[in-house]
């Protein structure tokens, strides 16, 4: 698929997904309600993934560093071993703060029974 | 929210204190924490001889191990500061290794009990640096220059309040997280034998994570009782 092609098909997809959810105003508070779940939800999700993905990067640099350190000097293993299981666990604290900043988010979802419901109505279904 | 049944909280209940129990749950099973570690250090400690018996070994293994680790960091001069750092280390490794036992919760899977003892450990850095440098202490915070004096307080002030809050976070957010991952697998009621990887990688985390604690708070002491830079 080309590049542009992408882009218009997706865009499309955005479009009516929107529009969908623009259909749903019952209300300016409850249009604002929902932008603001839709948002949570997006970003809660995605945060956690783009965290992950660094901090992937960043460990597979200390292990790097680490076993080419033990296949230059054998015997220093245990030591470089040791050190680098340090560095593994600060460099995962900073995915574990994303983490608990995303579970604080998806908390704050609530329950979406009653609203799917009235969408579902107000579109006449 | 799924309702928890602790072996503590139904010993408390059974005295009329249930309520109590469940509320601060971290509270009650940090005080089964201490209570473990004082009899188990009152048990193996009795009767100390020249040729270490089998409980008297044990300890001795632990303890020189960490001092030896320790004095490596800070030099000789932090040996007065060891039965704080070996108390913070065998505190929260036992903490985080009683939540592997269905029937109890592990203090440090609650924020209150991570941020008391990195508040501690904050406190103890500045007391160092007071004690070993007196007045000329605040040289430490003022940076190279006295032009840029003001900018680079407030900036070490933020870094020592990020040392307090990424202390915490870290052990609160890693114990939190194997319990709440252990839990959810011990809902799978052993199908595939679910719950013994993240058992054995919650061993790993809870060993890895105090030692980490450990050495963070070492390093702090150090800086605190080196020459300002």
């Amino acid at each position: 698929m080309s590049k542009k092609s992408v882009i218009g098909i997706s865009s499309v997809v955005l479009v009516l997904g929107m529009a969908s959810l623009a259909m749903a105003e019952e209300g300016s508070a409850q249009a604002a309600g929902m932008w603001s779940i839709f948002g949570i939800a997006i970003a809660s999700g995605f945060g956690i993934a783009i965290a992950a993905f660094g901090t992937g990067i960043g460990m597979g640099y200390a292990v790097n560093g680490a076993l080419q350190g033990t296949a230059r000097n054998p015997e220093a293993g245990g030591k470089i071993m040791t050190n680098m299981i340090i560095g593994l666990a600060l460099i995962e604290a900073l995915c574990i703060y994303t983490l608990l900043i995303c579970l604080l988010l998806s908390g704050k979802i609530p329950n979406m029974g009653p609203m799917v419901d009235a969408i579902v109505k107000s579109i006449g279904g | 929210m799924v309702h928890h049944y602790y072996f503590l909280n139904e010993i408390f209940s059974a005295l009329g204190l249930g309520h109590f129990a469940h509320k601060y749950q971290h509270v009650v099973h940090s005080w089964f924490v201490m209570l473990i570690m004082i009899i188990g250090a009152f048990f193996l400690a009795r009767g100390i001889q020249m040729f270490p018996r089998k409980g008297q070994n044990f300890l001795e293994i632990i303890v020189d191990g960490l001092e030896n680790f320790m004095v490596e960091i800070t030099g000789p001069e932090g040996r007065a500061f060891f039965p704080y750092i070996a108390t913070i280390f065998l505190y929260i490794f036992v903490s985080n290794l009683i939540g592997l036992i269905p029937g109890f919760f592990s203090p440090t899977a609650n924020y209150n009990t991570t941020l008391s003892i990195a508040i501690c450990t904050f406190v103890l850095t500045h007391v160092i640096g007071i004690k070993f440098h007196g007045a000329k202490y605040i040289k430490h915070f003022l940076g190279p220059s006295l032009a840029l004096a003001p900018l680079v307080f407030v900036i070490e002030m933020i870094g020592h309040l990020a040392r307090v809050m990424s202390l915490s976070i870290r052990l609160f957010g890693n114990i939190f997280g194997k319990e709440t991952i252990i839990g959810m697998l011990f809902g799978l009621a052993g199908l595939f034998l679910a719950p013994l990887p993240m058992l054995f990688l919650g061993v790993l985390v809870s060993f890895i994570q105090a030692v980490v604690f450990m050495l963070l708070s070492i390093v702090y002491f150090s800086i605190a009782m080196e020459e300002a830079h």
